[in-house]
């Protein structure tokens, strides 16, 4: 047997020992993990969500009023913009869409409640929503909608009625309209849900909406056409009340909006950041105690011939056991709640690969910055104090 | 032959300016291989601070001391550490590592030795089972008595088979019989090993066991014919 000496695990046998303190560690990190994520959850829900509906545009440039900021925050802007449009080269087809929160009430409860309709031209195929595009005709039809998959209890269990064969016919800004199938948008946290209907029956529910002044045109372009040309020749052309961007543009523009015009995108990365420092706090103030009680024989190591760097990583390694411990029922507590704030409110809570290494990450930056912080402790034993 | 401690004009300071005091004056003192020596005298008299200097524990001010023929005036704290890993190191309190059970305590000192598994695993149970603890192998500390942890301190002690061993009032926690025990344990392993003790203590019951006894007052060593006398 020539087989060198296993290191004991000084680390993992000095955590172990103290049962109750590690459960304290664990549970805390487990506390901050599981907090990171909800914030995480929530600012990647409401972006996700955000941009739903920008990204089924069917057309590469969207063209919006100067002044639109969000979508819930609108301008209109006259449809003879978007026909002057379609003469540039490179374009193939231009589509109007109109927008606004309309009342819906509730056919159970009666309840009125605000919903946000899109008006598109039935002829044409606008919105690249799977519910949308094969129920698209049946808008023709004299007060007709489609209705949203996702939407919020409040609005009543249209959905499910609407599966199960029955009829349905509600007030939409006080005309009976007949809901002829369901498509998939999540709700935002702007707009709780969705109707789709077509321009002219839009016009007759929003009686207060004028024909012709839309909030946005969608571009759409002929196939191996330049878009950056065509943008340019569109704003050099285009008088300056209507702006054009690119579609992915226009998304990036609505999460800037939520981002740094509302207070949503701030108050989620400080509940990171908090979450971080708790974390940070609770494993410093776990491996101080643990590093100031085993000060004498941290000493009596020394001592006997431990280099300091022995000890530094004991104390390192205790911090990182504790991170990956905490980490794993963290994340598991972390996708229960993503499930039931799904559930709950629609929003799409989901977990990417990403974040999960994200958090990993930060948990271990977390835990060996405390480390360093208690690690200062350890100067304090003396090999000379012991006898 | 070449004492393996050799201590030279040893002087030794606490505190800075005003305040400093001196503890150690002029020690002169060789100890040769294989010897056991009691080094005793009252409290304050610096009996321990010269044993932290042997140890490496803190660094030579002036004067020399070297140990296994290495000079310890001006080392770096790199060779301090690795000198001490030759020296094993007996204290008043047991200081085992409270989370490690008997025998892992006696196998941290193998930590910082180049040794094969098996054989650590061999010595481990052969130094505690000479010192009568082969029963007690996985306790951990907490579940065993002030003498018997002393033990495990001393095989912990032993088990890397130092040339020297140092050990300040190992008996103080203990009563008459185990003190005494721990002390005839520890000498009988250590003329075995072949190595030399350095015991500090006050305690009159053990000084019997020694081959020299150095006293010590005032920071002085106090010459060898005036010991006859105090043991007498």
């Amino acid at each position: 047997m020539t087989q060198k000496k296993k290191p004991l695990f000084l680390s993992w046998l000095q955590l172990r020992k103290e049962r109750a303190r590690l459960l304290v560690a664990i549970a805390g990190i487990s506390f901050a993990d599981v907090l990171m994520f909800l914030q995480m959850g929530f600012r990647g829900a409401l972006f996700s969500s955000a941009v739903e509906f920008h990204h089924s545009l069917n057309g590469e440039i969207v063209m919006l009023s100067s002044r639109s900021r969000s979508l819930i925050s609108l301008d209109r802007f006259t449809e003879r913009r978007l026909y002057q449009a379609a003469g540039i080269t490179g374009v193939a087809s231009v589509s109007p869409i109109y927008l606004n929160a309309i009342q819906w009430r509730n056919p159970e409860n009666k309840e009125i409640w605000d919903i946000y309709a899109i008006g598109i031209n039935p002829e044409h195929q606008v919105l690249n929503i799977p519910g949308v595009e094969a129920n698209r005709e049946q808008l023709r039809q004299p007060d007709t909608a489609l209705f949203n998959l996702g939407s919020r209890q409040e609005f009543g269990a249209i959905a499910q009625q609407f599966q199960a064969g029955e009829t349905i016919i509600t007030e939409i800004n006080e005309r009976q309209v007949q809901i002829q199938g369901l498509f998939k948008l999540s709700p935002t946290f702007g707009i709780n849900a969705y109707l789709v209907t077509s321009d002219i029956n839009f016009l007759r529910m929003a009686d207060f909406r004028q024909g012709g002044l839309i909030d946005v045109g969608v571009v759409k372009l002929q196939p191996g056409a330049d878009v950056q040309a065509v943008l340019t020749e569109m704003r050099s052309r285009l008088p300056d009340d209507v702006k054009v961007m690119t579609r992915d543009d226009y998304a990036k523009a609505e999460v800037a909006f939520w981002n740094a015009s509302t207070p949503v995108g701030y108050t989620f990365d400080l509940g990171v950041v908090i979450a971080f420092i708790v974390g940070g706090v609770i494993v410093y103030q776990i491996l101080y105690s643990d590093v100031t009680d085993h000060l004498p024989e941290y000493a009596t190591l020394k001592a006997m011939g431990f280099r300091d760097r022995y000890l530094l990583m004991v104390v390192f390694q205790e911090a990182l056991i504790l991170a990956i411990l905490g980490f794993i029922p963290g994340t598991a507590i972390a996708l229960g709640i993503y499930r039931i704030t799904n559930f709950a409110t629609m929003l799409p809570m989901a977990m990417d690969l990403g974040r999960i290494v994200f958090v990993l990450i930060l948990t271990a930056i977390m835990s060996s910055f405390s480390a360093a912080m208690a690690m200062r402790k350890l100067q304090a034993a003396d090999p000379a104090d012991i006898f | 032959m070449q004492p393996i401690i050799s201590v030279r004009h040893l002087n030794h300071y606490y505190g800075q300016g005003s305040l400093k005091k001196q503890i150690l004056f002029d020690i002169n003192l060789d100890i040769n291989r294989g010897e056991i020596i009691i080094l005793t005298g009252p409290s304050g008299s610096g009996k321990t601070t010269l044993l932290t200097l042997m140890g490496g524990l803190r660094s030579i001010q002036e004067g020399n001391l070297s140990i296994l023929e290495q000079e310890l005036l001006h080392a770096t704290k790199e060779q301090m550490t690795l000198a001490r890993r030759s020296i094993g190191f007996i204290f008043q309190a047991h200081n085992l590592l409270n989370f490690l059970t008997a025998y892992q305590n006696v196998e941290m000192a193998l930590e910082i030795q180049d040794i094969t598994a098996a054989e650590a695993d061999t010595r481990i149970r052969a130094v505690l089972g000479a010192v009568g603890l082969e029963h007690r192998m996985d306790y951990y500390p907490s579940g065993l008595s002030g003498g018997q942890k002393q033990r495990v301190a001393i095989a912990r002690a032993l088990v890397s088979q130092p040339k020297i061993i140092l050990a300040d009032e190992p008996t103080a926690a203990l009563d008459k019989k185990s003190g005494r025990d721990v002390v005839e344990i520890m000498e009988n392993l250590a003329r075995e090993q072949g190595c030399t003790i350095l015991l500090v203590t006050h305690d009159n019951r053990i000084l019997d066991l020694a081959d020299r006894i150095i006293y010590m007052e005032d920071g002085y060593l106090v010459n060898s014919s005036n010991i006859a006398t105090l043991v007498q």
